[in-house]
């Protein structure tokens, strides 16, 4: 086993490519994973984001640069010799064997052996803590998706790995049942301090998990911070797309000189924004993205009753309404700015009756909510 | 229930099939054997147990088939097992199917012709003359025990190959980054994953295998020059030359008993694995 250096990153990548024949599924990453942390590698499928974590677990070697596990280059180091353990997507229990014995299957991989008594003890122990104690004897045939997505947890656990490492281990459940696992891993994280590294495709669930969300899209990452960070400046359209909905009208920069900061949308309106974008001055002409989010459209039937910091008024048709419950999702449509979502709360929604489909209503959003993203990055 | 008689129609033919062709001949065999032999070559209702009697004037056939053929199937296991690990597990598709071609294509020519060309290669101008150029002088293979059990392996193989291949081919390979991201090195990934998983392949070919080789008679004619003679080989002696009925069904009453017992202690054998696979290791 390595030795280890607590002050280094429990995991990081340095200058590391990943290639597969022409395909280049890691691009030139330098990463750090903190101690402790929960982090969350998001991305649409074929972003690489398996790729790192097959990196960290030792299944893949990096084609260049280096990869370490707590300050220790691990390049061609076999998965069976790192601190590290996973939990597989379909979660790949040993059909052949029992819960206990899944479960154990690493500790009796352990040198110097461990001591039988010590090795059910802890298994024990761990079923305990995903809430199948009891089910030692069970095989796994025998058991229920969720009940096996515990064990393939505590076949993990029970290592006290460094890092765990999840390969989209909710996506088999159902929804009811996801939401559940999410808060359980989130506590279980809390508790034991283990550093969690997850990898999934499902926004909603790196969001609410995680400490940290590494954006991917083609072999690189994009963007790292929290989620807030990401859903409140997210570098460019693709993070903003991908982290939560939003509205996207494209066109360039007007004018940066005169004091006046605006906008020329491609349907040739122009509109205040807040320049420079992420302290970069753009010059006139640049292409440049305004990102909206649904819910800071404000909607009203009277355009008196807008907010006065409006950055612009459009008068819009109701294509659509949705009723989900604490809010209502209305598709919008306008001739210059066509169709695009908004999200009106159910108590804004309370001061006038619901807007009905084909109602021509009043639209607007201040400039602090709306987001310029630069085009170019 | 009417589904129940159309399901028993429609067992019928396979019923009757059996009957006439498994159930009464094994029982004409039977009584055959406790009969006496007319002085033609036919048979004479009597109850006697002279033939079985005389069962230890075969026992050479008996002694070696069943040293061959467990032999046999033990060596067709331990090269097939490798192939179709091989096969199954490491091999690129291409390769892979064009291996499983290459094992099917022999089929497509008799056994026969195919254990006669063993004959030339095993024989004097064959390998042991090859032997001879590199400086092996005296090595004799055709018509010894080591040309049969060559032979048999060389027919077998295939039959041994398939069902391993089948079993190591439909478990989840991802079983196997499993244990080795929980410390297992190869070797025992191998022995507590891959083995134990692949027992159904192995129980079956070694069944089918053994079953054929009790019964086998081309192959230690043809390259056991008449020496090395399997209880197949008595019987056609008995029923085609000797036309001793009697006392050939005898020897083939013993034969199905001896199968039943082997087959029957090894399927229990291989049952109590299958309830407790866990604690099976084979090594």
């Amino acid at each position: 086993m390595l030795v280890p250096d607590t002050s280094a990153p429990v995991a990081s990548f340095h200058q590391a490519w990943k290639r597969f024949g022409e395909i280049v599924a890691a691009r030139n990453l330098n990463f750090d994973v903190r101690s402790g942390e929960f982090l969350s590698f998001l991305g649409p499928s074929g972003c690489g984001k398996t790729t790192m974590l097959r990196m960290i677990a030792g299944f893949e070697q990096p084609t260049e640069g280096d990869v370490y596990l707590q300050g220790k280059r691990v390049n061609g180091v076999p998965a069976y010799k790192r601190p590290v353990n996973m939990v597989f997507q379909h979660y790949a229990l040993f059909p052949h064997l029992n819960i206990a014995r899944n479960v154990a299957y690493g500790l009796k991989q352990a040198k110097p052996k461990l001591a039988q008594n010590v090795i059910d003890e802890r298994v024990d122990e761990t079923l305990e803590l995903v809430q199948l104690g009891g089910y030692q004897h069970r095989r796994i045939w025998e058991l229920s998706g969720g009940q096996q997505q515990r064990v393939a947890l505590a076949r993990a656990l029970v290592n006290k790995p460094e890092v765990l490492l999840l390969d989209e281990p909710l996506a088999a459940l159902d929804r009811k049942l996801r939401r559940e696992m999410q808060i359980e891993l989130q506590n279980l994280q809390r508790n034991l301090g283990i550093t969690f590294v997850l990898v999934t495709h499902d926004q909603e669930e790196a969001l609410s998990m995680s400490d940290r969300v590494c954006i991917m899209r083609d072999g690189e990452i994009v963007q790292v911070g929290s989620p807030r960070e990401l859903y409140d400046n997210p570098l460019n359209r693709y993070v903003a797309d991908f982290v939560g909905k939003s509205n996207f009208f494209d066109g360039v920069v007007e004018s940066t000189g005169d004091g006046r900061q605006s906008m020329r949308l491609d349907n040739d309106q122009s509109i205040d924004v807040d320049l420079p974008v992420a302290g970069k001055t753009l010059a006139s002409g640049h292409q440049v993205t305004l990102s909206v989010r649904p819910e800071q459209i404000v909607l009203a039937r009277d355009p008196a009753r807008l907010p006065d910091d409006a950055a612009i008024v459009i008068e819009a048709e109701v294509r659509n309404r949705i009723f989900l419950g604490e809010h209502t999702e209305y598709l919008l449509q306008d001739d210059a700015f066509g169709e695009f979502l908004a999200l009106a709360p159910r108590q804004a929604e309370a001061s006038e009756t619901p807007f009905e489909v084909n109602e021509k209503i009043y639209v607007c959003w201040s400039r602090a909510a709306a987001l310029l993203l630069d085009n170019t990055t | 229930m009417k589904s129940g008689w159309a399901h028993r129609l429609l067992l019928l033919p396979a019923a009757l099939w059996l009957l006439v062709m498994l159930v009464l001949p094994l029982l004409v065999v039977f009584v055959f054997s406790f009969g006496e032999r007319a002085p033609a070559g036919g048979y004479i209702p009597a109850f006697s147990f002279d033939n079985y009697l005389n069962l230890p004037a075969r026992l050479t056939a008996f002694k070696n088939t069943l040293i061959l053929a467990p032999l046999g199937t033990l060596a067709a296991l331990l090269i097939a097992y490798p192939l179709a690990y091989y096969l199954a597990i490491k091999a690129s598709a291409k390769i892979r199917t064009t291996l499983l071609v290459m094992i099917i294509v022999p089929f497509w020519t008799s056994i026969l012709i195919r254990t006669y060309a063993w004959i030339y290669i095993l024989g004097g101008r064959g390998i042991p003359q090859l032997l001879e150029w590199i400086g092996i002088e005296g090595v004799r293979l055709i018509n010894t025990p080591y040309a049969v059990l060559i032979g048999i392996i060389y027919g077998y193989l295939p039959l041994m190959v398939f069902p391993i291949y089948v079993s190591l081919e439909k478990f989840d390979k991802r079983l196997l980054e499993a244990s080795e991201d929980l410390g297992a090195p190869p070797l025992k990934t191998f022995r507590d994953v891959t083995l134990p998983l692949s027992i159904p392949g192995i129980a079956t070919g070694c069944m089918l295998v053994f079953i054929l080789l009790m019964g086998e008679f081309l192959i230690p004619a043809l390259l056991g020059g008449g020496k090395v003679f399997f209880v197949g080989n008595a019987l056609v002696d008995l029923f085609l030359q000797s036309r001793n009925w009697t006392y050939g069904s005898a020897v083939a009453a013993a034969l199905v008993i001896i199968m039943l017992v082997t087959v029957s202690i090894y399927m229990k054998l291989i049952m109590r694995g299958a309830g407790q696979r866990e604690d099976v290791s084979l090594i």
